[in-house]
């Protein structure tokens, strides 16, 4: 049986754990872990919740798809994301401007640690509050080359279609022999 | 469809910048726990301002800038409504109290100090109407914002801002190859200059300041004018460019990952 991955970041509230939710055979499971570095322990302990959602293939391939919140410090957590890495969608909630520049330094993070295809997500587009995604191109300054996709996280079309993007992108790049 | 929020958390300088970069038109409401203001503008260039209760018209604008005595400006006032300012603006130019070049540049002074104003709200809720136009009966004016925005960065003093937009100097920067900027009608200072003469997709910052003998803070706050006047953006740097690596699938083939691929699109589609 073989695993290959997908990671779903952005700021909290982005909408990743519905996302993950939406297409996941398994119910979302939320792994707490506490983080006990040395120089953390003045503070109180700080856990992150990872969500982590699973898409059978076939008999001998599984998607796992994991939730995970974009802060610079849980750098650790690479090592269980990166290795089967297949790429990566930047979850941005499309209402709140106040999240952009953070989820341009996740997206800017992530791409440092693992040059893969990624997507990102102009999410809550159902919302009438919503930017148009021309005005978010500008704010999270993605250049024209970066796939930025409208996405209602909670609608199953429309999770399917940023999980497709991203996969056509992953296969263009293959077949571009980056290998 | 709404461009609204907080400007602590998307600052003006963000929305001068996706303003300008989008040409857009229409009138952005500024409002603090004091104060409302609100900019208006055309395909990208503010035409228009408001601040407060405080009188904007043509005339208050030419006593302040002493276009205009005393009393000349009681004796307009006292006309009351009776012109508009685009009236008054050629009643006055044509009686030749004033230039025409004065008047504008007045306005243009104005709406220049204004929209200096508003750079030092660090709170305050904005919204963007794209349905409201400049006001007609008003002299409308052409400012690019490029030199606001870069006038505006100048001025920041939350140092973090910088940190966040620019979190490494690892990156380099590069012309925008339609740049929404003509360079040579910007007005940069020396040390500003001499950055632009060492943009290159193959410079970090980090080279670029160390070149010029700039800290961290300085080559940020630079880098970021230019960045949000829209005259460059941020590039990975040329040489150290990873091509993509494609996918972790230890020990497969091309072959062998593009069927993987393939086999996970075809199942995704059937969901
Ligand atoms: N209207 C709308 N609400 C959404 C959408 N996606 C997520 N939400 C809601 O946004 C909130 C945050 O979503 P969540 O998945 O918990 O965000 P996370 O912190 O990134 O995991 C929840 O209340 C979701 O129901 C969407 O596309 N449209
Ligand atoms: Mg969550």
């Amino acid at each position: 049986m073989q695993t290959v991955k997908m990671v779903v970041t952005g700021p909290f509230n982005a909408g990743k754990t519905a996302f993950i939710k939406t297409v996941s055979e398994i119910d979302v499971v939320s792994t707490e872990r506490k983080i006990t570095k040395e120089s953390e322990k003045v503070k109180d302990t700080t856990t992150v919740a990872m969500d982590f959602g699973r898409i059978t293939i076939d008999n001998d391939l599984v998607l796992y798809l994991f939730g995970t919140p974009g802060q610079r410090r849980f750098d650790f957590m690479w090592e269980i994301l990166s290795e089967g890495m297949l790429g990566f969608i930047v979850m941005v909630d499309s209402c709140r401007p106040e999240t952009f520049r953070e989820a341009r330094s996740i997206l800017e993070t992530f791409r440092a640690y693992a040059p893969t295809p990624y997507i990102v997500a102009a999410n809550k587009q159902d919302r009438k509050e919503a930017w148009d995604l021309e005005d978010m191109r500008i704010a999270l300054r993605l250049d024209s080359t970066v796939k930025l996709l409208p996405c209602v996280a909670t609608d199953k079309e429309s999770v399917k279609n940023i999980l497709l993007e991203l996969l056509y992108q992953i296969l263009q790049e293959m077949e571009n022999g980056a290998a | 469809m709404a461009l609204k929020g907080n400007l602590r958390d998307f600052s003006l300088s963000q929305l001068l910048n996706l303003i300008h970069l989008a040409k857009k038109s229409g009138t952005l409401f500024l409002e603090d726990s004091r104060v409302k203001a609100w900019l208006s503008f055309r395909e990208g260039k503010l035409a228009y301002g408001k601040y407060g209760d405080e009188d904007n018209s043509l005339a208050a604008i030419l006593y302040n800038a002493r276009k205009l005595n005393a009393n000349q400006f009681r004796a307009l006032k006292e006309r009351g409504n009776s012109m508009n300012d685009k009236e008054l603006g050629l009643l006055l130019v044509n009686a030749g109290y004033v230039s025409q070049q004065e008047v504008l540049a007045s306005l243009q002074e104005y709406l220049t100090t204004l929209v200096h104003r508003l750079y030092s709200w660090v709170e305050g809720t904005f919204y963007f109407d794209s349905e409201k136009m400049p006001p007609q009966d008003r002299i409308n004016l052409r400012i690019g914002l490029d030199n606001l925005i870069i006038e505006g960065t100048r001025r920041l003093k939350e140092v973090e801002q910088l940190q966040d937009e620019i979190p490494s100097l690892d990156i380099a920067l590069k012309f925008r190859e339609q740049p929404d900027t003509d360079v040579r009608n910007l007005r940069l200072s020396k040390e500003e200059w001499r950055v632009v003469s060492f943009i290159n997709p193959k410079n970090s910052l980090k080279q670029i300041a160390q070149a010029l003998k700039m800290n961290d803070i300085e080559i940020r706050r630079v880098a970021y004018g230019l960045v949000q006047a829209g005259v460059v953006e941020m590039v990975r740097p040329e040489m150290t460019t990873p091509r993509p690596i494609i996918p972790g699938i230890p020990n497969a083939t091309r072959q062998e990952q593009v069927s993987l691929v393939k086999r996970i699109i075809q199942r995704i589609r059937s969901l």
